[in-house]
């Protein structure tokens, strides 16, 4: 039952710290005003090894574990959440799924591109009438002997005005539910593919998340990913790397929020004294850390057991059901600690306290989460 | 509980709303931008002078149905909520309730006749502490020489004139606090930066600055040293229209969660109908209810001069934190749609809500005007 980081994963968590500090943190608040991440800032992450985080080396990835990744990405969140999504979506979906199921070639061509950061994954499953409902999904994929002929709008897709790669389910099988549907690989520069405008979002604003439409689009046989006809149980395998990615985002946002809390408790005075003295302050200071801790415990148990390839289903959603919560119960008691201040944009709580939303919503709501845990605990 | 006059006041500004600030609620939040433009037409059906007495050109109502007013007028737009609830407690009462008839025929008719009015009470240095207030009022002949900066000050940049607290004695062991209202034409008044918030980004806050700003005793508010007793009495019936807004607000967010958990179908039925989605909506709604009769009671307290500071309190602690609750709970039921700018606002309420946690006191304030109430009380008998 250690889930301590070892020297080298506590290193290279130091590592991104310094870059979350040096290179978002005092960018954040123009990132989220701007509403997108500039195109250098990916480069400086595929140089650092970010964007290739946890693939296989020998396709040019660092290879790392999953608590490692963890490690990383609760400081990238904390420095920028709306970045840090990208580097999340990017490594556990995106580079997963190609690794996992792409073929040599695939895996050449586009693997090689993506962990440097020269591609950004983009992963485009839901469509403005199938969210948690997966299998209601709309967009086809019509085999046409030399190519398929890909049609449909896939909506909030992460990253998508920023992309290299798109990685696109689809029914091939409109009669066949969950066993109709296929992955592809897709080039945003092909012909009938149509970036939508950015969605004005509330929170997560550096990240670029917009429509992506598809009209008439040939694909390449060799770029079906996987089986025809599993692209449900692909995206379900790696719905466990999705979850722990949302969980350390969740405790990184979480953790930025209650340092901030911390600080101004001690330099906000009131009364005649720091408000950090009055036990109204100090008994929300001391809940926080407390869930922050149980929280980060939930995330990396559950990359542990992922690691050790065993299974960790339920764990995974335990972690973004909780992680997710505290993150937002944190972000909230940290804007009631900053008073009036909080509620302006010159206070990092402002931001911390929109990003935070979205962790309860993404790679599956809390309320599915609870789907997840309840019939795994019921059916076991 | 409520009289028909009340049911048909409701339905009169439900109406004014919807022809009125329902259309431009979204786009005032995403542009920033102050809707200077509804100031007429608010003065013309009676929402600039719900306090102010007839003979000052004011159109009065009880409190219930003013807070019914700023209920409703913040179910469809927080930024348009919380400028009422501002201009009327903090700017006008002020003056209505401790003003001479000089200074009342002076600022009066023109608040009435759509013209606003502000209240200068946080600083920098004092926000849940107003005893901080640094800002000075010096005396110098027979006149008063003021120099200080106010913050987050609503409608800071549209107001024709500020109440605002400054020292009058420097003793650190007797901080006598006084009130004086100061026009935006004197020299030395200026505004500050607007500010850039989370949400309520249609309402218009900024700091405000006095650099030798020189009145005469024509300027002072009641009586010398009483500023800091006003200002108590201000905020027990400005946490009365902070509780509407709230209220509003939450009702707003359940309006949003159940139109989409009675037209969103899944499996062929609305998504409403799963229990995991119906009973959210039962538990927000009854939470809503309760808020609703909390800011009733303490309305009529105070129409009724019964003591209400705690029946205050304890409406805007609870109905701000219902309503924040509920207006987290609508974007969870949203999901995505919840999240993002869309044809449901539930991302708008959200962000606007919090800032009624914070406002007019902060929850932990109420905790601290509550508990001292209760203890209080118990000590006496």
């Amino acid at each position: 039952m250690d889930f301590r980081l070892s020297e080298d994963d506590l290193e290279l968590k130091q590592m991104a710290r310094e870059f979350a500090e040096k290179r978002l943190y005092p960018r954040a608040e123009e990132f989220d005003e701007h509403e997108t991440t500039p195109r250098e800032l990916i480069d400086e992450a595929g140089e650092l090894g970010y964007l290739g985080f946890t693939a296989p080396e020998e396709y040019g990835g660092m290879g790392l574990s999953a608590v490692a990744f963890g490690g990383v990405l609760e400081e990238i969140c904390g420095g920028c959440a709306g970045f840090g999504i990208l580097v999340s979506v990017h490594n556990s979906l995106c580079c997963e799924i190609v690794a996992k199921f792409g073929s040599e070639e695939l895996k050449q061509k586009y693997l090689t591109r993506m962990v440097t950061g020269e591609w950004v994954g983009s992963y485009c499953i839901t469509e403005p009438d199938a969210g948690t409902d997966v299998a209601s999904l709309k967009a086809t994929a019509v085999d046409k002997g030399d190519h398929f002929l890909l049609n449909g709008t896939k909506s909030f897709v992460t990253s998508g005005g920023l992309a290299g790669v798109l990685i696109v389910f689809a029914k091939t099988d409109s009669e066949a539910g969950h066993h109709g549907i296929s992955c592809f690989i897709v080039e945003p520069g092909w012909d009938g593919v149509m970036l939508g405008k950015p969605e004005k979002k509330c929170g997560m604003k550096a990240s670029d998340t917009r429509e992506i439409s598809l009209a008439d689009v040939k694909v390449p046989k060799e770029n079906l990913l996987g089986e025809i006809g599993a692209g449900f149980k692909m995206a379900v395998s790696i719905l466990n790397s999705g979850r722990l990615g949302v969980s350390f985002q969740a405790i990184g946002i979480a953790q930025a929020a209650l340092d901030e809390a911390v600080k101004y408790s001690k330099e906000r005075h009131q009364f005649g004294q720091p408000i950090a003295n009055f036990q109204a302050i100090r008994f929300k200071i001391a809940d926080m850390a407390t869930r922050l801790d149980a929280s980060r415990l939930l995330a990396y148990r559950a990359a542990h057991l992922k690691d050790l390839g065993e299974p960790c289903h339920r764990e995974c959603s335990m972690a973004k059901l909780f992680c997710s919560q505290t993150a937002n119960y944190i972000v909230n008691e940290a804007v009631q600690i900053h008073g009036g201040y909080g509620y302006m944009k010159e206070y990092a709580v402002e931001r911390y306290f929109r990003d935070a939303r979205l962790t309860e919503i993404y790679e599956g709501t809390t309320e599915a989460q609870r789907m997840v845990i309840a019939k795994d605990i019921l059916e076991d | 509980m409520l009289e028909k006059k009340h049911h048909e006041y409701r339905e009169k500004i439900q109406a004014f709303v919807k022809e009125t600030i329902a259309p431009k609620a979204s786009q005032i939040d995403v542009e920033q931008r102050f809707p200077a433009e509804y100031l007429k037409p608010m003065a013309e059906i009676g929402l600039m002078s719900m306090l102010i007495d007839e003979q000052y050109g004011g159109q009065p109502i009880d409190t219930v149905s003013y807070s019914i007013a700023v209920e409703e007028v913040s179910r469809v737009c927080g930024s348009t909520g919380i400028t009422l609830a501002a201009h009327n407690s903090l700017g006008c009462f002020p003056i209505v309730a401790f003003g001479n008839d000089d200074q009342k025929q002076r600022y009066l008719p023109r608040a009435a006749a759509g013209e606003m009015l502000a209240f200068g009470l946080t600083e920098p240095e004092a926000g849940s502490d107003a005893g901080g207030t640094r800002t000075m009022a010096e005396r110098k002949g027979d006149q008063w020489v003021i120099n200080g900066s106010k913050c987050f000050i609503t409608n800071a940049s549209y107001a024709i004139a500020t109440v605002a607290t400054a020292k009058t004695s420097d003793d650190p062991k007797d901080p006598t606090i006084t009130g004086f209202i100061l026009d935006k034409e004197m020299k030395g008044y200026s505004v500050g930066k607007k500010e850039n918030k989370m949400g309520l980004r249609g309402s218009d806050t900024a700091s405000l600055h006095f650099d030798d700003v020189t009145v005469s005793d024509d300027y002072l508010l009641g009586k010398m040293g009483e500023g800091f007793k006003q200002m108590l009495i201000t905020l027990d019936g400005g946490r009365i229209s902070i509780g509407a807004m709230a209220l509003g607000l939450g009702q707003g967010a359940l309006d949003c969660a159940l139109k989409y958990a009675a037209t969103t179908r899944q499996n062929g039925k609305p998504i409403g109908f799963r229990q995991a989605i119906g009973f959210e909506l039962a538990t927000m709604a009854t939470e809503i209810e309760a808020a609703r009769l909390l800011i009733y009671e303490a309305s009529m307290m105070k129409d009724a001069k019964l003591p209400f500071a705690r029946n205050s309190a304890m409406a805007k602690l609870y109905a701000s934190e219902v309503a924040t609750r509920s207006a987290a709970k609508a974007i969870e039921l949203l999901a995505e749609v919840g999240c993002y700018t869309g044809p449901y606002p539930a991302e708008r309420i959200w962000r606007d809500v919090k800032l009624c946690e914070i406002g007019e006191g902060t929850s932990e304030i109420q905790r601290l005007v509550i508990s001292r109430d209760l203890l209080k009380s118990v000590r006496q008998t």
